[in-house]
């Protein structure tokens, strides 16, 4: 199968390495990796804070970019609803409503789309940690991923998975939410990493990095050693 | 630009959120409530078919008031009870005065209702001089402490037995108690006497029934049947959207209530009001009044996208479960309704400009939504909000900003050899972290920015296709 990725623009800057493993994990599966250099962003910071014409205007960008694509496979929860979920919402009436359509159905989020459309569970993955696994809140309510994850990591030598008290409470994140209101955000995240410490886990897994950018930015704040991966590192990690 | 309600909202967001001992208070009265919700839940054949079919009968009813609210009074109007519309709840409060000057009522015991918490009814009608009691316990609690309620369902939640204690000690002079037992007795030995001596009850409703004319009251304490029941005037208040087309309706949104709301299979007391005592009855008040609000109800009802907010039952479920309530707390909000309902409703009750900032005030979990037993897309809600209220007033610097945001965004070109620059500029950010020139203080105030890697996934990309 040709695979078309969607790395958004923070995982693009910020957190390549869960890309990278996308990468290898598709190759490794034996398809062809395809990636269109033309996307940028998909609009949600201007959607989230009500600017949806500006946000329409990114996105047609994106719209651009996968037009040709076959299947478009995200590495994150968040912004594969905002494809998924909310640009069919955000296009409704617009002129190009039908092809926002067209690639919120071939749009598929990584955990998913490896469970549910290739069927796989076993990725012969190796990594010693114990280990917690964060629910991201687009991908959890708008997207429906809860079993995915946890049938992928069930599988990955070494690793013990021991789910933290309110593993689907929000992180806090909520993208500009967490600039515009950050002592509700921070609090919020304060009660999702002490979820997280009660489990005695040195791993937090999510397959969304910006719920763990935010964890991760308190637990460095608090000086806790408590690291964070995106699902996709932890799986690619034995591949070469 | 920032309103009134929007500082007052973020200060006093900002003190509860640093209030450790509130945020376990809370934590604490939730664990209880998940528990025994779950169990409840557990009780359904299938919950989510039952949450579609309230939903249905909800969607029903709020997509033809026309008929419900006509076929509702009619059937109470035959039985005697004077039904009046208030459009707001100036009408409303004026109308019920009205009804206690002409039965000279001197006292009132009142019965919980959140609609007439909407309009201040107790207040409007102490200023006419009259006493009101409140009969809920947790209601009466925060009357004595001259506070609004904390939660739609569990107005005193935020209050520790020690506190409670004290209020009874000051404000009813009664010896210090630690069970709840005891601070019960204490509430109970006021109460039983102002039931006796209130000439008018005031109750508001869960449910009204079109098909048979009746009121639906749910609770646990039996203060709600004491107060329709024992004064000889009643007044109903009752929000438009609460009408229900049958009266089998209950048998589902009744449990689905008790089991949302308290994790409850069924409140202890259900009392359906049918009208004034009929001649061969022996008790029952003597007149009785509903009154229907608006109070911009069909300006919600005029909203298409959001009109099933209107589905609403007051169960409390979405604060419950919702992130935000249970780090700024009740009060925080300045609404009558708080969490995620309020949120979405308040806007549309008492102006979007007024009130967007709540909106905007969530990080869009959706696990309001989710609880919701009448399906009601709450967060999705708080979206269109923010959009509309961008459409209607924008901020000028925000638009600039997503305008110059849209514009990079849209040039890959520009984005491939600018956006590395972010990662450039990574050890000043470092360097000025937190302080004024700190372009990103609002993040770095509490939180450690990630670590800029050495290249994009964009460069990784390019140069491994540069190597084949």
């Amino acid at each position: 199968m040709k695979i078309s990725l969607f790395i958004p623009c923070f995982v693009d800057q910020y957190y390549p390495n869960a890309g990278i493993g996308m990468v290898k994990i598709l190759e490794k599966l034996g398809h062809q990796v395809d990636y269109p250099e033309s996307q940028t962003c998909c609009g949600q910071p201007a959607f989230n804070s009500g600017y949806w014409p500006e946000a329409r205007s990114v996105a047609e960008t994106m719209l651009d970019a996968f037009r040709n694509a076959e299947v478009v496979v995200g590495v994150s929860g968040s912004c594969g609803a905002m494809l998924k979920v909310f640009y069919p919402e955000m296009f409704h009436g617009e002129p190009r409503e039908a092809e926002a359509k067209a690639l919120a159905s071939k749009t598929h989020e990584f955990s998913s789309f490896l469970v549910n459309v290739l069927g796989v569970g076993d990725l012969g993955a190796e990594f010693p940690a114990k280990a917690t696994f964060h629910d991201g809140c687009h991908g959890l309510r708008e997207l429906g991923i809860k079993r995915e994850p946890r049938e992928l990591l069930r599988h990955v030598r070494g690793l013990e998975l021991i789910e933290m008290k309110e593993a689907e409470t929000c992180c806090g994140f909520g993208g500009t939410f967490a600039v515009k209101f950050p002592e509700i955000s921070t609090a919020m995240g304060e009660v999702k990493c002490a979820s997280i410490a009660e489990t005695g886990a040195d791993l937090v897994i999510s397959n969304d990095s910006s719920c763990l950018m935010q964890i991760q930015g308190l637990l460095d704040r608090q000086g806790k050693p408590v690291r964070s991966m995106h699902l996709a590192e932890v799986l690619s990690h034995s591949l070469s | 630009m920032s309103t009134i309600q929007s500082r007052q909202f973020h200060h006093d967001a900002e003190v509860l959120t640093h209030d450790l001992r509130h945020r376990k208070l809370i934590q604490k009265a939730l664990g209880g409530y998940y528990v025994k919700r779950d169990e409840q839940k557990a009780k359904f054949t299938d919950w989510q078919s039952a949450r579609a079919s309230a939903a249905a009968a909800k969607f029903e009813a709020v997509n033809h008031l026309d008929k419900y609210l006509i076929e509702f009074t009619d059937k109470l109007a035959a039985r005697g009870t004077k039904v009046f519309w208030a459009a707001d709840g100036a009408e409303a409060s004026a109308y019920i005065a009205g009804v206690a000057r002409a039965a000279k009522v001197r006292k009132i015991i009142k019965s919980k209702t959140m609609t007439g918490e909407e309009i201040h009814l107790a207040q409007a009608l102490e200023k006419e001089g009259y006493e009101v009691v409140e009969s809920d316990l947790g209601e009466f609690i925060v009357q004595l402490r001259e506070e609004p309620p904390y939660h739609i369902v569990f107005p005193s939640m935020h209050l520790t037995r020690g506190e409670i204690s004290e209020t009874f000690e000051k404000k009813l002079g009664s010896q210090p108690a630690d069970t709840p037992e005891e601070l019960t007795m204490i509430a109970r030995d006021v109460m039983r006497k102002k039931y006796c001596e209130a000439d008018m009850g005031i109750s508001g409703a869960n449910f009204a029934v079109a098909e048979t004319g009746h009121i639906s009251i749910t609770e646990n304490e039996g203060n709600a049947r004491l107060s329709t029941t024992l004064p000889r005037v009643l007044v109903t208040i009752v929000g438009i959207e609460k009408v229900v087309p049958k009266l089998d309706d209950l048998a589902l949104l009744l449990p689905m209530l008790a089991t949302s709301g308290s994790g409850q299979n069924m409140t202890c007391y259900n009392t359906l009001l049918g009208g004034p005592r009929e001649q061969d009855e022996t008790d029952g008040p003597v007149e009785y009044h509903v009154v229907l609000l608006d109070n911009q109800r069909t300006t919600l009802l005029a909203d298409a996208e959001q009109r099933d907010s209107l589905h609403c039952i007051r169960c409390g479920a979405c604060l419950n479960v919702c992130p935000i309530f249970k780090n700024v707390g009740g009060h925080s909000y300045g609404t009558t309704y708080q969490g995620p309902i309020g949120s979405v409703i308040t806007p549309h009750l008492r102006g979007l400009q007024s009130w967007k900032h709540l909106s905007f005030a969530s990080s869009l979990c959706g696990a309001c939504s989710e609880t919701c037993p009448v399906k009601i897309d709450l967060h999705h809600h708080l979206l269109q909000n923010r959009r509309n209220a961008i459409a209607e007033k924008f901020v000028w610097w925000e638009k600039t900003l997503f305008a110059g945001f849209a514009w990079f965004m849209r040039r890959p070109i520009l984005y491939r050899f600018a956006a590395p620059l972010l990662r450039i500029g990574d050890p000043i950010l470092r360097l000025i972290r937190g302080q004024v020139i700190d372009p990103v203080r609002m993040w770095t105030g509490t939180r450690d920015l990630p670590k800029a890697p050495p290249k994009s996934f964009k460069e990784y990309w390019r140069s491994r296709h540069a190597n084949r």
